[in-house]
């Protein structure tokens, strides 16, 4: 650094310091600006995160089936789940449909985790209790008016299947056998006993099965690997589409099951997202304008009043260039300050926002600092550009007149 | 050889004429006074001359240079080498201390030296002061100051316009010793003044009225002598006695 350039920074220094009474109102018009930028991104950046969160409430957004086996293995289905972010999961729930008869009509059973399923469909309305222990089941609406079922009632399920000469009915613990009077075929038929401890109401499709526990359905198919062992998983997973469909991707090309999004969900999820993510942006731009119409006439004020000083800098030699670079450069180191005290400010700002409309904590972007450091000086030296321009034309005989 | 001549020189305003077909002819190393009333066109004649003004008609030759037409641009590079400029309201950039005030005029014009800049204020007798921002200084101070940051530079003509104007006389004196020394050394000056006393202690005083020149003659009373130095002189002469 040179002399000159020594001078350049003395002057500009000094300028900002013994000034600073004046300066601090212009800072005040950045800080305010930048504030509200750096608070509009972080929530910009963390509002699909938060969102993505709210949005599960309407249910798994990705499900796996098999893909070359009949069914997906408990295994398989722990692999395809050991891709997806901890923090991302929020739960997963594997389903075994068998048919089977109650009260001598045919329903279908499903079996399923009891302790996870809400976490996939926490729509699921329940009249009377979830289902806490084998040997009690939850019906769902339509197949209870059906069957006439109601929360607290007993009833059976059973497995038929014909009885051969390998049959070996040792090891079942609690059947009936049946004899079709036309043909003579035996029939074993083994029961499930069970107790409904609730009635679902969804509105969809899941109120016409009734769902039991994996190892009652163990019990009552006969087979011991059948909990183990499922027609279809539903995930549950807090993240943005393409993030969604990069994890099915990744899960696909391990091989075992196929994962797919649930389109329904996540189609709507992203519509919904893209216009919030629209809204916040052309917010942060009306700020940005807002800001740099306040900054420009803070400025214009501030450099106004130097009119005599550029009159007196253009009187002792200055060109309008180094004028403009000078003054240019107290714009951007304020810019700059402005910068720094707004992208902390910013991210309380967004806190209290998250807050109060989440519920929930911002995470801090580090990169928002940066970034909002060089907006704002980007943004002073835009709108310190066109008063300083102006400024620099001034004729040094007409300011230095007047008194 | 003249150092500057001011060729037919009008400005005009509107209806008014400022400057009224002026030719001066200024020699290098001549000392100065304009005089006139207010209103005469003083002020307009040095901005011309200074280069912060451009003349309606007329030439204004420098060093055997026409800079009446230049432009604004090679205009302010021509007058930070050749001139320095001491104003009637001291116009001192506030937020900067005496010595950088000095080194601004410096900064535009080359390079900035501290050093130098110390020593330009110790030579108008402000060495002490030179950390002092501009409200700290009286008026003559700061006057001194402006007249420190003209010479920084060694220009070949200083231009003052009422550089005495809001001082009292003991630093009138200072001023006009300061003058008187950078006369000797060469440099040539042109003092705007309505103060007679200031006037007369040029080699030469033009007179104007109405942006005329009514009268140009040399000042038979001039001397180059410090009025320091006469003191010293009158003091020896009665110690003699
Ligand atoms: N920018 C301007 N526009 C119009 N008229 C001007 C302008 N500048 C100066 N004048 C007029 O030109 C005339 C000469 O002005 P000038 O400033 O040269 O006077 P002066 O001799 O310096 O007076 P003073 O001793 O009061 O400083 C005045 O009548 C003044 O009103
Ligand atoms: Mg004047």
């Amino acid at each position: 650094m040179n002399k000159k350039h020594r001078m350049f920074v003395r002057m500009v220094l000094a300028s900002l310091v013994r000034r600073r009474s004046r300066m601090i109102v212009a800072l005040l018009a950045i800080v305010v600006g930048a504030t509200i930028l750096s608070g509009l991104g972080m929530i910009c950046y963390d509002v699909p995160r938060q969102m993505s969160s709210q949005f599960r409430s309407y249910g798994a957004n990705m499900i796996f089936t098999p893909s070359d086996k009949e069914y997906i293995s408990s295994g398989d289905m722990e692999k395809g789940i050991s891709f997806i972010r901890n923090e991302e999961l929020e739960g997963y729930t594997p389903y075994r449909y068998v048919n089977s008869k109650m009260h001598s009509s045919p329903v279908t059973l499903a079996g399923t985790d009891f302790g996870s399923v809400l976490k996939t469909s926490p729509y699921w309305h329940i009249s009377g209790e979830m289902p806490s222990d084998s040997g009690q089941t939850l019906v769902g609406k339509k197949m209870a008016e059906k069957l006439g079922l109601s929360a607290g009632e007993s009833v059976s399920a059973q497995n038929s299947f014909e009885i051969t000469e390998d049959t070996d009915l040792t090891d079942i613990p609690e059947y009936e056998i049946y004899t079709d009077p036309e043909t003579g075929e035996k029939y074993c038929d083994h029961l499930l006993d069970l107790k409904v401890t609730g009635i679902l109401e969804t509105g969809g499709s899941e109120e016409e099965y009734i769902y039991i526990s994996m190892d009652d359905l163990s019990y009552l198919m006969l087979d011991g690997s059948a909990k183990n062992n499922y027609d279809i998983v539903e995930v549950s997973i807090a993240a943005k589409q393409d993030e969604l469909s990069a994890y099915a991707d990744r899960i696909n090309g391990e091989g075992g099951l196929t994962a797919k999004l649930v389109k329904r969900v996540t189609a709507s999820e992203s519509t919904v997202l893209t216009k919030l993510e629209a809204l916040v942006f052309i917010v942060s731009l009306v700020v940005l304008a807002l800001t740099m119409i306040c900054v420009a006439t803070t400025m214009t004020a501030v450099i106004a009043e130097r009119r005599r000083e550029i009159g007196l800098r253009k009187a002792l030699g200055a060109l309008n260039s180094s004028i403009i670079a000078e003054f240019l450069s107290e714009g951007l180191v304020l810019g700059g300050i402005g910068g720094i005290l707004g992208s902390l400010l910013g991210y309380g700002f967004a806190q209290i926002v998250s807050m109060n409309v989440f519920g929930s904590s911002i995470t801090f972007r580090f990169l928002l600092i940066p970034v909002t450091i060089i907006a704002s000086v980007i943004i002073t030296g835009l709108a310190c550009l066109i008063p300083i321009k102006s400024a620099a034309e001034v004729e040094p005989a007409i300011v230095l007149k007047g008194e | 050889m003249s150092l500057l001549e001011l060729k037919n020189i009008s400005k005009i305003y509107g209806e008014l004429h400022a400057l009224d077909n002026v030719s001066l002819s200024v020699d290098k190393g001549e000392w100065i006074a304009i005089m006139g009333p207010s209103g005469s066109g003083k002020s307009t004649m040095m901005n011309i001359i200074g280069c912060m003004d451009k003349p309606t008609t007329g030439q204004v030759i420098f060093d055997g240079r026409d800079i009446s037409r230049d432009s604004r641009r090679k205009l302010t590079e021509f007058h930070r080498d050749k001139i320095g400029l001491v104003f009637q309201q001291f116009h001192l950039i506030n937020y900067l201390n005496a010595v950088e005030n000095v080194m601004v005029a410096q900064y535009y014009h080359s390079m900035p030296d501290e050093k130098e800049a110390l020593a330009a204020l110790e030579r108008v007798g402000l060495k002490d002061r030179a950390k002092h921002l501009p409200g700290q200084l009286s008026g003559g101070e700061q006057q001194r100051v402006c007249i420190a940051r003209a010479l920084i530079n060694s220009p070949e003509l200083i231009l003052a316009d009422e550089p005495t104007g809001n001082l009292d006389e003991a630093n009138e004196n200072i001023v006009l010793d300061i003058f008187r020394q950078l006369h000797k050394e060469g440099t040539s000056l042109v003092v705007v003044t309505h103060d007679p006393e200031v006037g007369e202690v040029a080699q030469r005083i033009v007179r104007l009225e109405h942006g005329k020149i009514v009268s140009d003659k040399k000042n038979d009373s001039f001397s180059d002598t410090l009025k320091g130095e006469k003191k010293n002189e009158k003091k020896n002469e009665k110690k003699k006695n």
